[in-house]
């Protein structure tokens, strides 16, 4: 399974989302996001894009105030 | 990626660099998460599209305006607010904070809306009043009137008027 990552570090809302939709568009169904961002925000908007938009939100954890979330795309 | 079937209309009525957010922050990540998006551009809300865009923002009338300074938040008096040069001031602090804090520019957000294909509606009334010419908005704007946002508006899930 292909790894795409992509950092959005320093973005603020509503870039991390945007720029992780377009990421999204170009990956294979069932391949793998890893979205790497410093907004506190996105906690919860990536959840809510996840479930709205029928991708699965893998993983999601912090460290240092990096957030890091592993992006499954669906079908 | 599957479109939810869902849409959202949104009336854009304030062109200030401050109000100019709120609309395109939501139209983007909402079609980002797959609606259709239409936004409807009348009065002040129409200057959005013109092709330069010379946004500003004033602490006149707006008595929460608060700017973060040395720790601190500092509001501004109406009566230096009116002052001539602090509109430019004011201006160029929000511009650098925006800056400072990864927000993205009204440019960029207004791309992505293009980019994203969200249906942006002038409102020809609008540029009639105010005497601008179709030559002055960026490209694929459609014009049109109240019943065109009242039928979009009909059948879309989301509303907002800003």
């Amino acid at each position: 399974m292909s790894k795409t990552v992509l950092d959005v570090k320093g973005l603020n809302c509503p870039l991390p989302i945007l720029r992780a939709k377009k990421a999204i568009k170009d990956i294979a169904t069932g391949s793998v996001l890893e979205v790497i961002a410093t907004d506190p925000g996105s906690v919860k908007d990536f959840d809510a894009f996840c479930r709205q938009t029928g991708n699965e939100l893998v993983s999601q954890k912090e460290a240092g105030g990096v957030y890091t979330f592993e992006i499954k795309k669906g079908a | 990626m599957a479109a939810t079937g869902k849409s959202m209309s949104l009336i854009v009525t304030k062109g200030t660099l401050d109000w100019a957010y709120p609309p395109f922050i939501l139209a983007t990540t909402a079609a980002s998460m797959g609606l259709e998006v239409s936004m409807f551009f009348t009065f002040y809300g129409l200057t959005l599209l013109r092709k330069k865009l010379d946004l500003r923002v004033t602490t006149l009338g707006n008595a929460a305006m608060e700017m973060p300074m040395m720790g601190m938040h500092m509001a501004m008096p109406n009566l230096m607010g009116a002052m001539p040069g602090m509109e430019s001031l004011t201006t160029t602090m929000m511009k650098n904070l925006i800056k400072k804090k990864g927000v993205a520019s009204i440019e960029e957000l207004r791309d992505l809306a293009v980019e994203a294909e969200i249906r942006m509606i002038g409102c020809q009334m609008t540029l009639d009043l105010f005497e601008y010419q179709p030559g002055d908005l960026i490209d694929g704007i459609e014009l049109a009137g109240a019943a065109t946002y009242i039928e979009t508006a009909t059948k879309s899930d989301i509303n907002l008027f800003i």
